[in-house]
């Protein structure tokens, strides 16, 4: 609308479409009727986002020593603080402050600090077993920040299209929404552990291109989220040979890779497995690959510190990238320094190893146990079947609704999963977020919630989900079905 | 093997138009010069590389003010408020600001995601500090707390820019952060150009033309951004002036955006900070009336703390489902850093008189603003010695704009070497002297004048060193190429 006179600036209707279209259910309905419950009163227990400190627990204590010791770096020349921080958190403060001239004040290198950026470099050499070079590795604030500006920089119109798993986190077509691309979902397989189906994956390319759509990139989520698998370097090798013969570019959210649940399928990076094939596939295909401090057994949410590393990409493309980098300045030096820490822990030797090594054990050992705890609990409740999480922070089961209650949820104009997880929080508290947040198969319907609680909490947490969804499955199902201890007379 | 599928030609256009001075050209040039200077000392005429580009200040050797150090060490590691040494380390105010803070943090968690809109009890704090600094009550729920000021100027962008007839309108010289997200949201920058000669003043009946000249075009002017105090520009608008703009964007059914980071760097005593919030109000216009984002950052004033990435946008005017959708794309992000969170509800919220950490507080601030004066005019006076340079006063900010009158001579060698005259000029002084500025190009200027942007943070006892090494590079320069 073009010309003056007295109109609202700002009205609904005049936003950015694609502002409007984006979707990101992970902090949308459930999450804020939740919220509006806490208001009111009610206790809520909230699983809908993998944020471990906000459910109990604790920073590990070593990086919170350094980086208190940064941030005030008075404290380095009080002669008692070594008798409140132990000598390798005085040690390693002064390091990094001797990489950051300036301090945790200062902008940093847009890129971010290279005396970190060496560090990162470092550990990805030291986990794959192949040199990593710092100057293709930038920190960013929060891995989200990374996929954002690679998405930003491949998408150019809604005729580029990006291959997106499905059930996927929502950042993916959040993103692909604000840039006005195009989702080419391609569906995981449930029944086979989550499996990709390179078949069905090649056909929705075919189907695709034959729209127009040019499609450009392929994420994969590995471990995955919402669905916890683990890839096997078989599968990750197709994805690659997939991605040389398609001309895509593979980014690789690999943030969940300290979170593993399984002894079957370790974690191996998409860059080991690249560079394992040898030329010409690990000198063509462009691979961005990304990780984070606010998963693993860190779960430094708050920091926000995040990194991508860039393997194949031309050297305009990273000039391009390193750019629009400079726009925002720098990432945030403390979280920039939780990266350093994250990437070279305390090693056997040093003073806070043991403390270190005792805390992150404790962390993973505990979560593989509430993996196990909530997969049994949702397998042990009628009408739902809930896939093992091997890896992550999420259980993803799915609930078989129903007929009355789909019924139900439309008059109520819900989606059925929503409606379902609604009544799940209004009887018991748990705040989770459905499904259809994540996209599923049509018809099937899921939902997220996390592995995070305290362990002391899970028992009653999954009693009381069992309780809500049986007299849920009684109210909608009448009696039978499979699986329920509950017999009416 | 086909084309690369990420390669710069297939890369998004609008990523590839967008530009941004400030890290650019003459600073990666300072960047490599630097590494040479390690690897070959005495290789290059100066011994260091002096960073003048950018308003950064504690890389410069600006300490940050010590209570908010203090705060932060403690919300960082909660551990230490049960120690009994913690209370011979840290003054008292610290620790009960900090236990405080840490109060109103679910678990003390410090390490989770917030609100997305950042930790409510911050919020609070902060809505306090604009309240007591305006006069006008400012709520919570209007306050988005986001990684620095630059993320929310982007979010701004997103939301109004629908396609390339939607204008923004920039003052030239600007913050070349405003035309690369304008660029990188694929909208039209309408410019409205500051005038040199009245101190960088901001006419209405200027804006009113070029508003028509651009509706003429097409374009839908959605929004006016106004950096006040002016960056690069350094003014500080009167509060008549103000009071036109915010006539001026009420009227023509603009939204007003605000750009407010320097709101503590003001050095005249004729002029005072006044917000476009509080002018807003006391002009009896309420959110009805005026749609206004106000971005404040931790990265400027007297704190200096860019390497946290604190800020925060203050919006009202905005209808309800507006506002809903800034809180979805805000939510997408999830939060903003818990420590940039912190900080902002900090300087909003100093030290005040009975504290225990008052007098050494504001000893260290008065001392850093009294510098940054000195300093201010210590350049602009040896900017208006030089022959053929003219300098406006710093009123406020952290930067000096002085404009060259480049000989033709030198304006034909850059064009010769494919430089516009001020980078080609900017060349030659980081190469002769070490000094690194940004060319006025960088930011806007009237097409034919030519501008450096200096900043005024470089340590007091070198400013006399780098007055020096500029004049005798300037000299030399005209010398050279002098009509």
């Amino acid at each position: 609308m073009v010309g003056g006179g007295v109109r609202k600036p700002l009205d609904y209707e005049e936003l950015n479409e694609n502002v409007k279209k984006v979707q990101y259910a992970v902090r949308g309905e459930l999450y804020l009727r939740a919220s509006e419950l806490q208001k009111e009163g009610k206790k809520i227990i909230f699983t809908n986002v993998g944020n471990p400190h906000a459910l109990g627990q604790k920073p590990l204590t070593f990086p919170r020593q350094v980086v208190a010791l940064c941030q005030a770096p008075f404290l380095l020349d009080d002669p008692n603080v070594g008798l409140i921080f132990p000598a390798d958190a005085i040690a390693r403060a002064k390091h990094y402050l001797s990489l950051a001239p300036g301090g945790l004040g200062a902008y940093s290198d847009s890129r971010g600090i290279p005396g970190v950026r060496k560090e990162v470099a470092e550990f990805i050499q030291r986990r794959d077993g192949y040199p990593s070079d710092p100057e293709l590795i930038y920190l960013t604030d929060g891995a989200s920040k990374g996929v954002m500006q690679m998405l930003n920089a491949i998408i150019r119109s809604d005729r580029d299209g990006i291959l997106v798993p499905v059930p996927q986190y929502p950042l993916y077509s959040a993103a692909i929404s604000l840039f006005g691309g195009s989702l080419v979902p391609y569906y995981l397989e449930e029944e086979a552990n989550w499996g990709l189906d390179f078949a069905n994956i090649r056909q929705t390319v075919t189907e695709a291109r034959s729209k127009g759509i040019t499609v450009r990139a392929m994420v994969i989520i590995n471990p995955g989220n919402p669905t916890g698998q683990c890839l096997s370097e078989g599968t990750i090798r197709e994805l690659l040979s997939f991605c040389y013969r398609e001309n895509l570019v593979l980014l690789a959210d690999e943030v969940y890779q300290q979170n593993i649940y399984q002894d079957e399928r370790p974690f191996i990076s998409a860059r080991k497995v690249l560079f394992d094939m040898g030329p010409p596939t690990s000198r063509e295909v462009q691979l961005v690959s990304f990780h984070t401090v606010s998963k693993g057994y860190w779960g430094e949410c708050g920091q926000r510190g995040g990194y991508f590393e860039m393997t194949n990409l031309p050297p305009k493309t990273v000039d391009e990238i390193y750019k629009v980098a400079s726009i925002a300045l720098s990432p945030n030096v403390p979280g920039q320094i939780f990266m350093g820490l994250m990437v070279n822990p305390p090693k056997p030797g040093d003073i806070s190893y043991m403390k270190y090594a005792a805390e992150s054990k404790a962390i993973l050992e505990s979560l593989r146990r509430r993996a196990h705890i909530m997969t049994d609990g949702f397998n042990n409740c009628r009408n739902v079947v809930c896939n093992f999480t091997e890896g992550a922070m999420y259980s993803f089961p799915q609930i078989r609704l129903p007929q009355r209650a789909i019924d139900a949820a439309q008059s109520a104009g819900k989606a059925a999963d929503v409606f379902y997880c609604l009544k799940l929080l209004e009887a018991t508290g748990i705040s989770t977020v459905p499904g259809s947040g994540f996209g599923q198969k049509e018809g099937v319907f899921h939902l997220r919630t996390t592995i995070l609680p305290a362990e002391e909490d899970m028992p009653a947490i999954m009693s009381s989900f069992k309780k809500f969804n049986d007299s849920f499955m009684d109210q909608y199902d009448g009696y039978g079905g499979g699986g329920s201890s509950y017999s009416r007379m | 093997m086909a084309a690369p599928a990420v390669a710069v030609d297939n890369l998004n256009p609008k990523v590839l138009k967008c530009e941004y001075a400030v890290r650019g050209e003459v600073v990666m040039h300072a960047q490599r010069l630097q590494q040479q200077l390690q690897t070959q000392p005495g290789s290059l005429p100066f011994d260091e590389i002096l960073y003048c580009n950018i308003g950064n200040p504690q890389s410069l050797g600006q300490q940050p003010i010590t209570f908010f150090r203090e705060v932060l060490a403690l919300c960082d590691h909660p551990c230490l408020l049960e120690r009994e040494e913690t209370k011979s380390l840290f003054s008292a105010d610290a620790i009960s600001r900090a236990t405080n803070i840490l109060a109103s943090i679910p678990g003390r968690a410090t390490g989770a995601y917030s609100h997305s809109q950042g930790i409510k009890g911050l919020r609070d704090a902060i809505a306090a500090g604009i309240t007591a600094r305006d006069g006008f009550p400012a709520n919570a729920d209007d306050i988005f707390l986001t990684d620095g000021a630059s993320p929310g100027v982007h979010m701004m962008m997103q939301l109004l820019i629908r396609n390339e007839k939607d204008g923004i309108f920039c003052p030239i010289p600007q913050y070349p952060l405003y035309s690369a997200s304008i660029a990188l949201h694929g909208g039209a920058l309408v410019p409205y150009y500051l005038d040199e000669s009245t101190g960088w003043g901001l006419e209405v009946s200027d804006l009113k033309k070029q508003l028509e000249d651009a509706r003429s075009k097409g374009i839908d002017v959605r929004a006016l951004v106004v950096i006040n105090p002016g960056n690069p520009t350094g003014q500080v608008l009167a509060e008549e002036n103000q009071r036109d703009i915010v006539k001026f964007c009420k009227n023509e059914g603009l939204v007003l955006l605000a750009d407010e980071v320097y709101q503590e760097n003001i050095y005249v005593d004729n002029k005072k900070f006044n917000s476009f919030k509080k002018i807003a109000r006391s002009m009896g216009y309420n959110e009805e009336d005026l749609t206004l984002v106000s971005f404040q950052s931790v990265s400027k004033g007297y704190y200096g703390e860019c390497g946290k990435r604190g800020g925060y946008m203050e919006i009202t005017g905005f209808s309800a489902p507006v506002r809903e959708q800034i809180y979805k794309v805000a939510s997408v992000n999830l939060c903003s850093n818990i420590t940039g969170q912190i900080l902002a509800s900090l300087v909003m919220n100093a030290p005040k008189v009975g504290d225990a950490s008052y007098a050494s507080y504001k000893a260290e601030k008065d001392g850093i603003l009294q510098s940054l004066a000195r300093r201010a005019k210590a350049l602009e006076d040896a900017f208006n010695n030089l022959e053929g340079i003219t300098c406006n006063k710093a009123e406020g900010a952290m930067y000096l704009f002085p404009q060259i009158r480049l000989p033709r001579k030198a304006i034909e060698a850059a064009k010769a070497a494919k430089k516009a005259p001020d980078a080609f000029y900017a060349l030659r002084l980081l190469e002769t002297t070490g000094i690194v500025v940004v060319p006025g190009s960088g930011f806007g200027q009237v097409p034919g004048t030519w501008h450096i942007r200096c900043t005024i943070l470089p340590q007091e006892e070198k400013i006399p060193a780098i007055i020096s090494h500029f004049k005798a590079f300037h000299e030399s320069f005209m010398a050279k190429y002098r009509d």
